[in-house]
């Protein structure tokens, strides 16, 4: 008598099982971190704790946590919208941030224009700043077939080494006494707050407003259905005549476009001036292919991704001053969780058999 | 000038040498098909790993020992996912560069600001350091001459033994080398556990010889040099060296060359631009195949779904 | 009979993949030191079979003897243990290394590869089986017929007396082909057994000594090569039996639809697959394509859809020239393709509905300013379900939850739906079970009546004669002739698919 496991492919993954799995990975994630945390000498329990009532048990904790699920939100649902595309940019970190380059180089080149210009105008600007930097790794894998993995994460260097060049050099302000940062924004350059919180709520209406968007293109819209198609079958989309290259482009184009709005948030709405890149975005743009993933592609689903996400990046912080642990400690939580998400879309897609074979 | 030419390249060795350690192994994983985008966690790991059990041991031997199985535990994560269960490479390497930042920025909390009782020593090769000039090439740390020693023995081994076309085979056509017997998984698994030692090292040689100490996130984006290094250097160990030591160089000579109007910043990006540019390059059919970049990279293998 | 020693005897081998049979209960049996052939069409199961004697595969049921020993052949090391080689049909060959490297690769005892040494021995192989072969070229620099040589080598250099080869032919010129072939007889000679898989009826008999002939995964003769000949072999190996009888109502043959004029067209590895074909199919004929499969109809259809260019001659559809015209412009014009592969064609995980519209989403109603309109599209699926009865829970159910017919109904539900005027049907049954083959047979009638133009390209010899109001037969590349389906015509259509009688373009109807 033997057992034998057999893996098979599942034909059919219902919406209940995809929910399931990804509640499940999560589930065994925060397990494997409790493990990971007891070795390291912290608390798991205290941790998760705190966690909790830092991104969610006080109205201050749930502001924050929406404040960072903006960023986590607008990179994110562009992501989707690219990976669903089997476009893989992962490179959305350098897209926040030539986002705030150019968001930012507008407000502090016109500061005096009016407020319901000059934002706007930033907007565009930080749009196209990232849409362009996402252009790089389009055209290079349509014209000469480069992957875009690594050309899109090699621009994220690229993109903080220039911002490190702009805060330290030619954009250093005035009165910053040596430190890299760009003179404070003009109050016209500057998003409104709800309330005192730090939700800068215009680019959070634009995040849920684009979102909801994006999920209509993707599945109400000619165009969307050709992403499904091209990123399902290549060879489905060709045999019906439709341009793959034109779908390459335009996911790569919108995606970087939407970091960079993130990127025009963060310095627009949370810091008022420019600073050096881990300032603008300690990860926003990695984290977002976490919030991507995490929704399994489903653009309404980055909604809740990108406010767990945000939680629990806020979260983070808290363990950090309660517990005297690092900032790093939340990258943890990011990288359990990646891998337990591609576990589970492995486990979700095979089914495991384990047969006893006398 | 002499003494600045000797100056810039005495200091450009050690700085190059992490960037070194860390894309040997990198090629080596990435000759036998597997990208692995987790060498800034596991480098992190190894230099977290070294820092404490040299600490502890005031053995810096047993603490680079440590930093290697570190970055061997680390690699096989990604081993198990990329390998095993094929999942997405890309996503795999990133998680293990996350958890590798978490983990150690978490391990290594108590050791912030403490001084190491001991760190590797350089060695003084007798004669040779007593030269004049040149004898400052002489006096490196073991670590050092042991990644100087590592590019040739590497470079043999790929090419001049049969283990090493087994290895390049796998890279280039598993089919074809599983067709002719070879255990496809085991040489993959082989090949990535290498790239994590090696990781391992070049963590370590920051923590106790370069730095020496810890410090939060103190690869500061070296993993993701050793990419591009790998890139750039066309697969092959020669080459990593030659990158390594260029890019090592421009780190040492960025501060340098600030007073004549080159700044700094723009410098580091360097490595990056001319990954794009090589990446451009290879991508021409020809080009890729005289030069022999991995045909079968970050394509999981196997054998019953053709 | 002889007392020849067996070198290979598979008994009862059953291997299903995914549910689909390949080998059923297959019993095969090679001699020491002959030739055999496994003859039989694509998909009939002769490349599974011999990937399971190779080890790539585990049978399900059944029991393999080398040289009378029973063997347990887990994987191609075991194989090669056993003194078994095989050529596979894509030759697996790292394109970057040196031949010696190939050669060598996995064989090495000691750390140093010893090039000298391996190359002496290659050498000396080379010039014992008289294999040219320079063993410091680089893969990627040498032509089809030199890699060959090279696999064959490496299976020489681990010791093989039982050599396997797939297709060899299939990329070689015919120079390398007469070559390749010479080489075959000096092995035998040398004491080795080749098995060789064909599906071309001429290399049958020019080399073999006995061949062994599948269809459907299913041994339907085992034959001395001297006691038969290409018209039997092609009858045993395409299957002559009547299935069922569809009536076939006398259509009246409307105006010319498709021309193709002195069509030329390249193969993947850049020899001529497609070799000045011409022809014209008109409203309510259905034009069959009859051959032994890689003749060129999968390069031709190809040109004709768009997918493949061609490099001479060219295709008019309504009288309107498309030779350079896009996909697109092709389906616009009226045009419609199920391709061989039915998976190239449509999209596994979305749903029924989806897969409708591929082609006409752009159009009318689907199509809604830049929106989808799903209410109509639902209405389509649900309305091209009934017609074409694809049984399904539902139309908003991934596609690839649906069994092989029904897959084939709905993708010729959405082509038929389309404005089409011609329809281009390649291998439209392979792989289906008889009720669904009826089917597709039954729709594809269907269709004349109603003014349509069917070019039909498939294998399966009962298929064309059935349905087709001419058949145009191919080998290699070219038209031999086009002929009526009647019964007095079969042995001619015969002749013109084993290469043996071109009619003259006069004597074409």
């Amino acid at each position: 008598m033997s057992v034998k496991v057999r893996i098979e492919r599942r034909l059919e993954v219902s919406r209940t099982t995809q929910i399931g799995s990804i509640l499940l990975s999560l589930l065994l994630s925060f397990v494997v971190i409790a493990v990971i945390f007891s070795f390291l000498g912290v608390n798991p329990l205290n941790a998760y704790r705190r966690i909790l009532i830092g991104g969610f048990g006080s109205l201050y904790g749930l502001s924050e946590s929406v404040a960072k699920s903006i960023p986590l939100l607008l990179a994110g649902a562009g992501l989707a919208l690219s990976f669903k595309a089997r476009v893989y940019n992962i490179g959305a970190e350098g897209q926040i941030l030539l986002g705030a380059i150019v968001g930012g180089g507008i407000g502090l080149a016109w500061p005096d224009l009016p407020r319901g210009l000059l934002l706007p105008l930033m907007f565009l600007g930080g749009f196209l700043g990232g849409a362009l930097w996402a252009l790089i790794p389009a055209l290079l894998k349509t014209r000469f077939r480069v992957d875009e993995v690594l050309t899109s994460l090699m621009l994220v260097y690229i993109a903080s080494d220039l911002v490190r060049y702009l805060v330290y050099g030619p954009w250093r302000g005035a009165e910053q006494r040596g430190f890299p940062y760009s003179s404070p924004f003009s109050l016209s350059a500057q998003l409104p707050h709800l309330g005192t919180t730090r939700i800068h709520y215009p680019t959070l209406i634009v995040a849920l407003l684009l979102t909801l968007a994006i999920y209509i293109l993707l599945y109400y819209t000619k165009l969307g259905y050709e992403i499904r198609v091209v990123g399902e079958n290549p060879a489905a989309g060709r045999y019906a005549g439709m341009s793959v290259e034109r779908v390459i482009l335009f996911v790569l184009v919108l995606s970087g476009g939407l970091a960079g709005l993130a990127g025009v948030g963060e310095v627009a709405g949370i810091h008022a001036r420019l600073g050096p890149p881990e300032g603008i975005s300690p990860g926003y743009g990695f984290t977002a292919i976490i919030v991507a993933w995490l929704a399994r592609l489903n653009p309404l689903l980055t909604v809740l991704t990108a406010f767990f996400m945000g939680g629990l990046l806020v979260g983070g912080d808290a363990i950090q001053t309660a517990l005297n642990l690092p900032s790093a400690t939340i990258f943890i939580f990011n990288g359990v969780i990646l891998f337990f998400i591609i576990a589970a879309e492995y486990l979700t897609n095979y089914r495991v058999k384990v047969e006893v074979v006398k | 000038m002499i003494d600045f030419i000797v100056s810039v390249l005495t200091l450009t060795i050690p700085a190059g040498t992490a960037l070194l350690l860390g894309t040997l192994g990198e090629v080596y994983a990435e000759r036998s098909g597997v990208l692995n985008l987790g060498v800034e966690g596991m480098m992190i790991m190894g230099a977290v790993t070294g820092f404490a059990v040299t600490f502890a041991t005031k053995n810096v031997v047993l603490g680079i020992l440590a930093a290697s199985l570190a970055g061997i535990l680390m690699s096989l994560i990604h081993a198990y996912f990329s390998i095993t269960l094929r999942v997405n490479q890309v996503v795999s390497g990133l998680a293990l560069t996350m958890l590798g930042l978490g983990i150690s920025g978490l391990l290594g909390k108590q050791f912030i600001g403490m001084p190491l009782p001991v760190r590797l020593q350089p060695v003084h090769v007798p004669v040779l350091s007593d030269l004049p000039i040149l004898g400052e090439f002489f006096r490196f740390n073991i670590l050092v001459y042991i990644s100087i020693l590592l590019v040739p023995l590497l470079s043999f081994f790929l090419y001049k033994t049969n283990w090493g076309i087994v290895l390049r085979s796998v890279g280039e056509n598993p089919a074809a080398a599983d067709a002719m017997g070879v255990n496809v998984f085991l040489v993959r698994y082989l090949a990535v556990m290498f790239g994590g030692l090696m990781a391992g090292l070049a963590g370590a040689f920051l923590s106790v010889a370069y730095a020496p100490a810890w410090i939060e996130g103190m690869t500061a984006g070296a993993g993701w040099i050793v990419i591009a290094l790998t890139i750039f250097s066309l697969y092959d160990p020669t080459r990593a060296m030659l990158g390594a030591y260029l890019f090592g160089g421009v780190r040492v000579l960025q501060f340098r060359l600030q007073p004549l109007g080159i700044p700094a910043n723009l410098l580091n990006m360097l490595p990056f631009l001319v990954t794009i540019l090589v990446l451009v390059l290879i991508s021409e059919q020809a080009f890729r195949r005289r030069i022999g970049v991995p045909a079968a990279l970050m394509q999981p293998y196997s054998r019953e779904e053709k | 009979m002889s007392e020849v020693p067996t070198a290979v005897l598979m008994k009862g081998i059953t291997k299903r993949f995914a549910g689909v049979v390949a080998n059923s209960n297959i019993d095969f049996e090679v001699r020491e030191g002959e030739i055999h052939a496994l003859l039989g069409e694509n998909g009939a199961g002769k490349t599974t079979l011999m990937n399971i004697l190779y080890g790539i595969y585990r049978p399900d049921e059944g029991e393999i003897y080398i040289y009378g020993k029973k063997a347990h052949i887990h994987s191609p090391k075991d194989a090669i243990a056993l003194g078994i080689g095989m050529v596979h049909q894509q030759f697996r060959l790292v394109q970057t290394h040196t031949v010696v490297e190939n050669i060598v690769l996995g064989t090495g005892n000691g750390l140093r590869f010893e090039e000298e040494e391996v190359r002496q021995k290659i050498v000396d192989l080379a010039q014992r089986y008289s294999l040219a072969i320079n063993p410091d070229a680089r893969i990627w620099q040498l032509s089809a017929g030199e890699q060959q040589r090279v696999e064959i080598l490496k299976a020489l250099y681990r010791g093989a007396k039982i050599l396997i080869l797939d297709e060899p032919t299939s990329m070689l010129t015919p120079l390398e082909i007469k070559e390749l072939l010479q080489t075959l007889r000096r092995m035998t000679e040398e004491g080795n057994t080749i098995i060789f898989i064909t599906h071309k009826l001429d290399e049958v008999t020019a080399v073999s000594h006995r061949v062994t002939i599948l269809r459907q995964g299913k041994v339907t003769a085992v034959l001395e090569t001297a006691k038969t000949n290409k018209v039997q072999l092609a009858n045993l190996m395409v299957g002559r039996e009547v299935l069922f009888r569809l009536e076939k109502p006398s259509v009246e043959r409307g105006s010319e639809v498709l021309r193709v004029e002195g069509l030329e067209a390249l193969s993947d590895k850049g020899l001529i697959a497609v070799n000045n074909v011409s022809f014209t199919v008109h409203r309510g004929e259905i034009l069959g394509i009859a051959g032994v499969a890689g003749n060129g109809q999968r390069e031709l259809l190809e040109v004709i859809a768009g997918l493949r260019p061609a490099t001479r001659g060219k295709i008019f559809i309504n009288g309107v020239e498309a030779t350079r015209s896009s996909i697109r412009e092709r389906i616009n014009m009226g045009m419609s393709y199920v391709p061989g592969e039915r998976m190239t064609a449509l999209v596994p995980n979305m749903s029924i509905a989806e897969n409708m519209i591929l082609k006409s989403y752009r159009t009318a109603p689907i199509s809604k300013g830049a929106f989808i309109d799903r209410r109509e599209m639902l209405n389509l699926a649900q309305r091209l379900i009934q017609e074409y009865e694809v049984i399904t829970p539902g139309p908003e159910k991934p596609v690839k939850l649906l069994s092989g017919g029904n897959i084939q109904r709905a993708l010729m539900a959405r082509e038929l739906s389309q404005q089409v005027d011609i329809l281009v049907a390649a291998y439209p049954t392979s792989g289906l079970d008889v009720g669904a083959i009826e089917t597709i047979w039954r729709i594809l009638l269907s269709q004349r009546p109603l003014g349509k133009a069917i070019l039909l390209v498939s294998d399966d010899l009962e298929e064309i004669l059935t349905l087709s109001d001419r058949v145009a037969v191919m080998h290699n590349g070219e038209i031999m002739g086009i002929v009526e389906p009647k019964e007095e015509n079969l042995e001619k259509i015969g002749l013109m698919m084993a290469g043996a009688l071109k009619l003259e373009q006069e004597q074409w109807v």
